[in-house]
């Protein structure tokens, strides 16, 4: 992999943000000089106006817009919150620091710009998030769950303080965190041919120590549950940029599913949103044909897990491949499910020996 | 079974064994009503010859009397219409005297009220009264009386004549009586603070016996009309008042009997009532037996054609000197008033004003306050028995954006040649249909108009809101969006605004 074919990827993004927010503020800004009163249109975020689009295996915003007026007393709190944000977020890019949703909300009271709760500023990012089409992530504002990663991938550094600073991603035997620092960082080089993610912590631990990493010659990644959007799109970036294909790991029982289907096709809540999705991405198991192949020790499926089947059995993302119809149908019939750990009844070493190289062929 | 002596007492005798039925029930109540008599006879002095009132009431300690009550001295002053001489022992010393048997609205009805408390402190005291009055002529007459309850007779112990000088006309009663004022104190406050409501065009003073001073200033001059005296109406007559017009009248026929006695009988309508009742016109009244009066009485109260008494008798406040002395003594932030077109009850013609006071110095209390008055009287005893409670009451309130907890007091004023009490202490006024739904009608009337003002106030509370909101975060939004585009100064958001302004003006 050549060196120079990634660097500045991270960079450039950042200059197009750092150009839009610039451009919202001078749109409204020559509305306000020109004797009009301020708007904004935006995709509308309502249900009618999620659609999921095939072609780019996740959901989009379909045409329907609305308008934020400063003219109209309702829309005049939550324009001057979003013209705010983006004040904020301007400010946090260009000052190169970073942030929490927790912190927005209480950033906010410094320019004398209350949020009713968290909720409401939360909203609020997420509106930002529409207007300009970049995620939060894109603006220095983090979420506070965190996630890792560990292998053969060296990074380079963009926060300040560590500008130029390389760092492999093999010197730490936890993983390292995929906060601010990393998401910001451009990839160097990497001899990894694969991704793979799981889900729990416990096993990305066990796989580390079992040197999946180098029996594989894969990039390990922890989405700890439901994976953050910094992961999703880190996942993303390490399939776009270094062409690695991705394999996900979960529980076997419908969240489990669901976790490897949003990194796939990505959630309605992020329909505003692009390049958080893999669409190439793999779910590699625990399905439920595994747990009948392999004789797993399993538990039932109580009624909140039968529920989320039949929506699953619904949702558009489940429609196109054969694979999560047979899945959903035989958890279905089975009424089991299995924890990743359940292999560990074979021995600690057979999920590595050989549950993982069967299903990496199986999916590949 | 025992003998039983029948004995026959006299009026004033009659009432010294039942003084309770005229409020002199124990001592506080009967200080507040002596006061309440003599300042009410005194308003109607000044009222009849059309004279803003001044009375002026000075109650002073004399000495103990029991542990719990005190001797007062009571005097009452006013500028009213003054006694003729010849009349001043009657009319102070014999009950059941006086100018109050015609048909004309006036606060007290049976001429008693006065002599009662006369009556009351001479049976407390042994002590004389001294009345003394001009009628603004040349002479000053003073006397000084005690009635002979026994015989109903005032006993004369001195009178004097002076000269009138000034030519000061008036009335002053100055007597002593036993009393509770400590206990009175708040009630009798409270009537000179709503007598002052009703009569804005009366000067009230008070000095108590501390020496504290209460005064209630007139804000106008401007009088009612004074009532006009009146006959009786056909649907008002008992056999009593038949039998009593019947000796007096001159009258040689029916037809003619029925024309000069009573209001609003004509020529046509009395033969149509003699028809009616199968009674000759040619017949002469005198010589009607007393079944024939009975039968006649129900007659007149069966006969449907009589007109409706017209309310000529009657003297409201009207709507004008209602809201003068409700902004005079409430102090509101918004009222509201109203007259009623006059009705009548049984033959009786009536008028109802009502009024709702908002805001202001009108206290919170969880509830409304009402004020009732009759006949420009306060009522202040028996709240919860009176018509007007029920109807407030029964109203939906919340229909005119009008809630309990709100700053509100409530007016309702009845007037009426026969005000309908329900007792004889005439504290509260009765629920009779007719009377229930005047009330009614005049509190909806005046609800809807505090509604109008409360949706109104509401209006522009949120208009000033709008405002506000504009002014805040428009500022907010040009200071922002300049920093964000780079720019040093924020744009001019006063177009803005002044658009807003105008805006909002145009809705309120």
């Amino acid at each position: 992999m050549e060196k120079k074919k990634h660097k500045g990827s991270v960079v450039e993004r950042k200059k197009e943000v750092l150009s839009s927010l610039e451009n919202l503020g001078l749109s409204i800004y020559e509305q306000i000089d020109g004797g009009q009163f301020p708007s904004i249109t935006m995709p509308s975020r309502s249900t009618e106006n999620i659609n999921y689009d095939p072609q780019l295996r996740q959901f989009i915003l379909g045409d329907r817009r609305v308008k934020r007026s400063a003219r109209n007393i309702r829309h005049l709190k939550p324009f001057a919150q979003l013209v705010w944000a983006a004040l904020f977020s301007n400010e946090l890019s260009s000052q190169r620091k970073t942030s929490t949703l927790r912190d927005v909300y209480y950033s906010a009271q410094a320019y004398e710009m209350t949020f009713k709760d968290q909720q409401e500023s939360n909203n609020i990012i997420t509106d930002l998030e529409t207007v300009l089409g970049f995620s939060r992530e894109d603006f220095n504002i983090f979420p506070e769950e965190r996630s890792a990663v560990f292998g053969d991938l060296t990074i380079e550094y963009t926060v300040p303080g560590y500008e130029g600073k390389t760092m492999d991603l093999t010197s730490h035997p936890d993983g390292v965190m995929i906060g601010p620092a990393l998401t910001s960082a451009e990839f160097v080089k990497t001899k990894a041919d694969k991704v793979i993610a799981i889900e729990k912590g416990g096993l990305f631990t066990r796989f580390i120590e079992e040197n999946v990493h180098r029996k594989f010659n894969a990039l390990l990644v922890l989405t700890a549950g439901q994976a953050p959007r910094a992961t999703r799109h880190f996942i993303r970036r390490l399939n776009e940029e270094l062409k690695l294909p991705v394999y996900v790991f979960t529980d076997g029982d419908p969240w489990g599913m669901h976790i490897a289907m949003v990194i796939i096709s990505g959630s309605a809540n992020a329909a505003h949103l692009r390049e958080l999705n893999t669409p190439d991405a793999k779910w590699s198991g625990v399905w439920a044909t595994d747990i009948v192949n392999y004789k797993l020790p399993t538990d039932p499926l109580d009624e909140i897990d039968m529920k989320r089947l039949l929506e699953l059995q619904k949702d558009p993302r489940y429609k196109e491949d054969p694979l999560w119809h047979r899945e959903i149908k035989t958890f279905m019939k089975i009424k089991r499910k299995a924890e990743q750990e359940a292999f560990s009844r074979y021995g600690l070493t057979y999920i590595v020996d050989e549950y993982l190289p069967a299903k990496l062929e199986e999916t590949r | 079974m025992a003998q039983t002596t029948f004995e026959e007492i006299s009026a004033a005798d009659f009432f010294y064994r039942n003084r309770d039925i005229a409020g002199f029930t124990n001592p506080s109540r009967a200080i507040f009503a002596a006061i309440r008599e003599l300042v009410e006879n005194s308003l109607d002095a000044a009222e009849s010859l059309k004279i803003p009132p001044d009375v002026y009431v000075r109650l002073s300690y004399e000495g103990e009397a029991s542990a719990e009550t005190q001797i007062y001295k009571l005097r009452v002053e006013d500028n009213g219409m003054g006694i003729q001489p010849r009349h001043i022992p009657s009319a102070f010393g014999q009950i059941l005297f006086g100018s109050k048997y015609k048909l004309k609205q006036q606060r007290g009805t049976f001429g008693l009220g006065g002599k009662m408390a006369i009556l009351y402190g001479q049976i407390t005291t042994h002590q004389a009264a001294t009345i003394t009055s001009s009628t603004g002529l040349a002479k000053i007459y003073m006397y000084k009386l005690m009635i002979d309850i026994q015989r109903n007779r005032p006993i004369i112990l001195d009178r004097k004549v002076l000269i009138n000088r000034e030519q000061w006309r008036g009335t002053v009663v100055e007597f002593s009586l036993e009393g509770d004022y400590f206990r009175a104190m708040p009630r009798l406050l409270e009537y000179f603070k709503q007598t002052a409501m009703v009569n804005p065009y009366a000067n009230l003073t008070f000095v108590d016996p501390k020496g504290r001073l209460y005064k209630f200033t007139r804000v106008t001059k401007e009088m009612p009309e004074p009532p006009k005296e009146t006959k009786p109406h056909p649907y008002g007559v008992d056999v009593e008042l038949l039998q009593r017009l019947i000796q007096l009248t001159s009258c040689k026929n029916l037809l003619e009997f029925l024309r000069v006695h009573f209001h609003r009988v004509g020529d046509i309508t009395a033969r149509k009532f003699l028809e009616f009742s199968n009674l000759s016109p040619s017949k002469n009244p005198k010589r009607l037996s007393h079944e024939e009066i009975v039968r006649l009485m129900h007659n007149l109260k069966k006969f449907k054609d009589f007109l409706p008494p017209d309310a000529s008798c009657l003297s409201p406040l009207g709507e004008e000197l209602l809201k003068a002395g409700i902004v005079k003594e409430l102090r509101p932030e918004f009222v509201a008033v109203h007259q009623r077109k006059p009705a009548t009850y049984a033959g009786h013609p009536f008028v109802v004003e009502t009024g709702i006071a908002y805001g202001g110095e009108v206290p919170r209390r969880g509830s409304f306050i009402l004020y009732r008055f009759a006949n420009r009287i306060p009522l202040l005893y028996d709240e919860a028995s009176d018509v007007s409670m029920r109807v407030i009451t029964a109203m939906n309130w919340r229909r005119y954006k009008v809630m309990p907890d709100m700053p509100i007091s409530i007016v309702v004023h009845i007037c009426s040649t026969k005000v309908p009490y329900k007792t004889v202490g005439k504290e509260f006024i009765a629920d009779r249909p007719e009377v229930r739904k005047e009330i009614a009608n005049g509190l909806r009337e005046v609800a809807r108009q505090i509604q109008h003002f409360l949706s109104r106030r509401e209006h522009v509370d949120r208009e000033r809101k709008r405002l506000g909101v504009f002014s805040k975060y428009l500022p907010k939004i040009a200071q922002f969006s300049a920093q964000l585009a780079g720019k040093e100064k924020p744009p001019d958001i006063e177009k803005l605004l002044k658009s807003v302004r105008q805006f909002g003006e145009e809705e309120a």
